[in-house]
């Protein structure tokens, strides 16, 4: 089975985010990219179905940040191959150009099944896999769990829906699937071995396909929320602040 | 093509013979925009031998009902693609759709086979001059997003983003039959089977005080410290996704999206900043109080009491506190 698992680049959630002159984007000169989270659980599904079942596994990602390194990553975990679509787009690029670009680059290098993380943090116009799914009218599943291939040649997925209820949905291939978590936390790979890695083995390169006009949201204005202002925010020593809090259970019936 | 009729459709989700509470909330707001727009407000249904769910949709002014076995349970395949082929027949100004595990699905595929645009986590949407605009929650909440929409747009909106009273209603609405599309004849993806959530030590939707530990618990060696005072709570341990993926805590103690709703009378949320798909499972705690180290953490904007500080530093202090009172009492 040829697997395709596709890595998108995220602000780094954990960094500072700040808004151009413009208004209208994030301020990127200083911003540090990370991959989207999601991703990490699609290539870990992916490299699961592998080592299972037998799979060639190729992750592919645009030009964003420090791809590199995470397509590095990527083969130091025990994917087979890696491919960059290079150059990089310019300015940021929405979900549907997103799409459309990786739907030009399959229909040159078709997969089996297509993996990728149904959301991202900086999803504004939709998620990936599902606009890819739309794109190349492949089946598709988001929000799953799990993905084994049964006998009859299709895979099951295990979707979720609300409240901790599953479906067990059978897709043939070739599908699309948006992972939210693979069954285990993605695996970790020691730093030496992504830099041996770099020394033995390189990535691909496809070139960024042209794309027309995507029906895309006008942006007005990116911004920070302003604090609602809602909670009574308690501020002290540790011990100033437990026994307030203590005091609020008691007050509050919690604490009997 | 005929031109947009000014039809604000909602889309239905139900599950087991219940609609989602979050369809009354897309009702509510839908009710105001078809106003602002001078349209109609349209629900539409889609499942098999679901016709009795119509009669909780009276805030629509129509239900436009898709009746097929395809469609007895969710798939982004049998839905959505049902959706695209009642657009392409109605043309509607707007489609609202729940930002959750089915809506997520439904909203880009139906996106793409429109070619129409679409806003993801919308936490507000209104119309001003005639033009529809919509506001997007970013990275975890940091950021927030304006946006205006074309006509024939998909909405997928936060849980939690509008009351659900407003889009109740005892009344009766017409309801429309629509043909099935061909199409559901070639749907692919074919539910299998309803996979129950396992049952788990401790039903946590029946908890009254619920200790939630998110990824400020940095490992599995500190949940301990949450069992404590968890214990001296008379409560249990919950989480956040991120800990129920790395295996620490098993798939009953998730509270979210996809996980459990749960409303105790406290809810203690330590290192959790507050993603939208997290909020939608506790917002409606009777008590919220939230300790974390970020100050602009989205956690606080539903929280009763914050803290901003170390859930390391607070733990121990308040385990000791805690202690001190029982013994006290």
């Amino acid at each position: 089975m040829k697997i395709a698992v596709l890595l998108t680049m995220v602000p780094d959630p954990v960094e500072e985010l700040e808004i151009d002159p413009s208004g209208t984007a994030l301020d990127t000169q200083w911003l540090r990219y990370v991959l989207s989270e999601s991703d990490d659980h699609a290539l870990e599904q992916a490299l699961l179905l592998k080592e299972r079942h037998g799979a060639q596994v190729t992750a592919l990602a645009l030009d964003y940040g420090d791809v590199d390194q995470t397509l590095f990553t990527a083969l130091a975990k025990g994917a087979d191959e890696a491919v960059k679509i290079a150059p990089a787009p310019e300015g940021s690029v929405t979900r549907h150009e997103a799409a459309a670009i990786f739907a030009a680059i399959l229909r040159r290098r078709p997969a089996d099944l297509v993996l990728t993380g149904v959301q991202a943090i900086n999803d504004l116009d939709g998620h990936l896999a599902g606009l890819l799914a739309g794109l190349l009218d492949l089946p598709y599943v988001g929000v799953t769990r799990s993905v084994e291939p049964a006998p009859d040649g299709t895979v099951l997925v295990q979707k979720e829906y609300p409240g901790g209820v599953a479906a067990e949905i059978s897709v043939p291939l070739p599908a699309v699937i948006g992972v939210i978590s693979a069954p285990q936390p993605p695996r970790y790979v020691p730093v030496a071995r992504i830099r041996e890695v770099m020394r033995t083995r390189s990535i691909g390169t496809e070139a960024l396909p042209a794309i027309g006009a995507q029906p895309v949201p006008a942006i007005r204005r990116l911004y920070k929320p302003t604090a609602a202002g809602g909670a009574t925010m308690l501020a002290g020593t540790p011990e100033e602040v437990a026994r307030e809090l203590v005091a609020v259970l008691v007050d509050r019936g919690v604490l009997r | 093509m005929s031109a947009p009729s000014p039809e604000v459709w909602v889309y239905v989700e139900h599950l087991k013979g219940s609609v989602a509470p979050h369809t009354y909330e897309l009702l509510g707001r839908g009710r105001e925009l078809a106003q602002s727009l001078g349209g109609r407000l349209v629900a539409v249904l889609l499942g098999r031998q679901a016709a009795d769910l119509a009669r909780t949709l009276g805030a629509a002014d129509l239900v436009r009902l898709v009746d097929h076995e395809q469609l007895e349970a969710f798939t982004p395949d049998g839905h959505a693609r049902t959706m695209a082929a009642l657009a392409e027949q109605h043309r509607p100004h707007l489609v609202l759709c729940g930002a959750t595990s089915a809506g997520i699905d439904l909203a880009s595929l139906l996106a793409a086979l429109l070619q129409v645009p679409m806003v993801a986590n919308v936490r507000a949407v209104g119309v001003e001059d005639g033009r529809i605009l919509a506001t997007s929650q970013l990275c975890g909440g940091k950021l927030l997003c304006d946006v205006e929409v074309p006509s024939g747009s998909v909405l997928a909106v936060l849980a939690g983003a509008y009351p659900a009273e407003a889009g109740m209603s005892t009344g009766e609405p017409p309801v429309e039959t629509a043909a099935a599309p061909d199409l559901l004849a070639r749907v692919r993806a074919q539910v299998v089977r309803l996979i129950e959530p396992a049952a788990g030590d401790v039903d946590i939707t029946r908890v009254p005080v619920l200790v939630a530990v998110g990824r400020g618990i940095q490992r599995k060696e500190n949940l301990p410290l949450a069992e404590e005072l968890a214990a001296l709570l008379g409560g249990a341990v919950c989480a956040s996704r991120p800990v129920i993926d790395q295996g620490w805590l098993p798939l009953s103690r998730q509270v979210g999206k996809s996980g459990m709703t749960v409303k105790p009378r406290l809810y203690l949320a330590l290192g959790i900043s507050g993603a939208p798909e997290h909020l939608e499972g506790m917002r409606q705690s009777e008590l919220i109080v939230a300790v974390n180290t970020d100050p602009a953490a989205p956690i606080f904007t539903v929280a009763h009491y914050g803290v901003v500080a170390d859930i390391f530093e607070i733990l121990p202090a308040l385990v000791a506190q805690l202690a001190k009172a029982k013994r006290a009492a």
